[in-house]
């Protein structure tokens, strides 16, 4: 006396199918809710589509590590993705070299005040150390970010959502930010959002622009490699600022 | 497609087999980009099917991120402890990057046009 329904079940939690089937039917779903309300950036697709797969898994009971199995092909897909950056990039190149050195200003203050602020407000807030090792490099692209973090004796996997957290309060928030402060330069405002909300943002750069896009692109890949570079060695020493 | 997608994941390979080799802090695709850059730069631009495959990858990037986000089912104890410093920390110093990249990029821009111009 078996239960059929049960049975097929049983048979599809095991295989990739259904955790990659459900990721791009749930993205699927929250970009046409994201496009019905006007590409608004606060029905930002991707909260959107994990909240839904969230609810989803916890409604049935389905372990994050079984979800991933088949959720895997789509995140595998961020290393090519990452690489075809280079391609917008090279669109821009001219205008990127007229403005080399503004570039370079603007990535070395505005990535340090998005990692400092992070933790000191953190610190201030008392989060405990490893959630402001696992916070410190949350405005770059995951995988750096992971890195930094197991280096900083962060929790690479809190990190990773940390990274898509911002990513997403920065694709909604930049645009009320750019309103205050008046900046209307497509250059500046794709910089400034690949900068502090790397492919989150530079997915919503490339719908306001290519131009945006390009430059979120490039910010993302510079604050990456800045990050990677200086946050092991800075962090420390600002760990004993804040826990004499 | 095919053809565009091939060279992509090979760029990617060289940059992950450059990262170990030289134990760089940095990933393998964002070395991979960095590579396939300079290869345009010395080719001239993207074959029209690079160009084709890198726009529809680049047009789903978010899908890309879904995976990883869903991961905050692991975190939600962690979260639920520490979510008022969480959210804080994560909100302001979102903004805050921004503003202040944004600031400094607006205020280097102008000052070099105005150079250029007294010159």
């Amino acid at each position: 006396m078996s239960n059929p329904i049960a049975d097929i079940w049983v048979y599809l939690a095991a295989t990739p199918l259904l955790g990659l089937t459900l990721t791009l039917v749930c993205y699927q779903i929250a970009f046409a809710i994201h496009r019905r309300l006007g590409m608004h950036p606060a029905a930002n697709p991707v909260l959107l589509a994990v909240a839904m797969l969230v609810a989803v898994l916890l409604a049935t009971d389905t372990p994050y590590p079984v979800y991933f199995d088949g959720a895997q092909f789509v995140h595998f897909l961020l290393g090519p993705a990452t690489v075809a950056l280079a391609i917008p990039l090279y669109a821009q190149f001219e205008r990127l070299k007229k403005l080399a050195l503004p570039l370079l200003v603007a990535l070395v203050a505005g990535s340090l005040a998005a990692a400092l602020s992070a933790v000191a407000l953190g610190a201030m807030f008392g989060a405990s150390r490893e959630l402001l090792m696992s916070l410190a490099p949350k405005s770059v692209t995951t995988p750096i970010a992971m890195g930094v973090a197991e280096r900083l004796g962060g929790l690479p996997s809190l990190t990773a959502v940390l990274v898509i957290a911002t990513g997403i309060l920065g694709a909604i928030g930049a645009r009320y930010v750019y309103r205050l402060l008046h900046i209307e330069d497509h250059a500046v405002r794709g910089f400034a959002i690949g900068l502090a909300s790397h492919g989150i943002g530079t997915a919503r750069a490339f719908q306001v622009s290519e131009q945006a896009g390009a430059f979120a692109a490039l910010a993302m890949g510079l604050n990456g490699l800045f990050t990677a570079a200086t946050l092991p060695l800075l962090l420390p020493w600002l760990e004993s600022l804040f826990r004499p | 497609m095919l053809k565009a997608l091939t060279l992509l994941l090979l760029f990617q390979l060289a940059g992950e087999i450059l990262s170990r080799l030289l134990a760089l802090p940095v990933p393998g695709p964002v070395i991979g980009m960095a590579l396939l850059f300079l290869l345009l730069l010395t080719r001239g631009g993207p074959g029209g099917e690079l160009r084709e495959t890198s726009n529809t990858l680049l047009s789903h990037l978010s899908l890309l991120f879904v995976p990883a986000g869903t991961g905050v089912l692991l975190h939600f104890q962690r979260v639920a402890d520490e979510w008022l410093a969480l959210s804080v920390a994560l909100v302001a110093s979102t903004l805050i990057g921004i503003a202040v990249t944004a600031l400094v990029l607006n205020m280097m821009i102008r000052r070099g046009r105005r150079d250029e111009a007294g010159s």
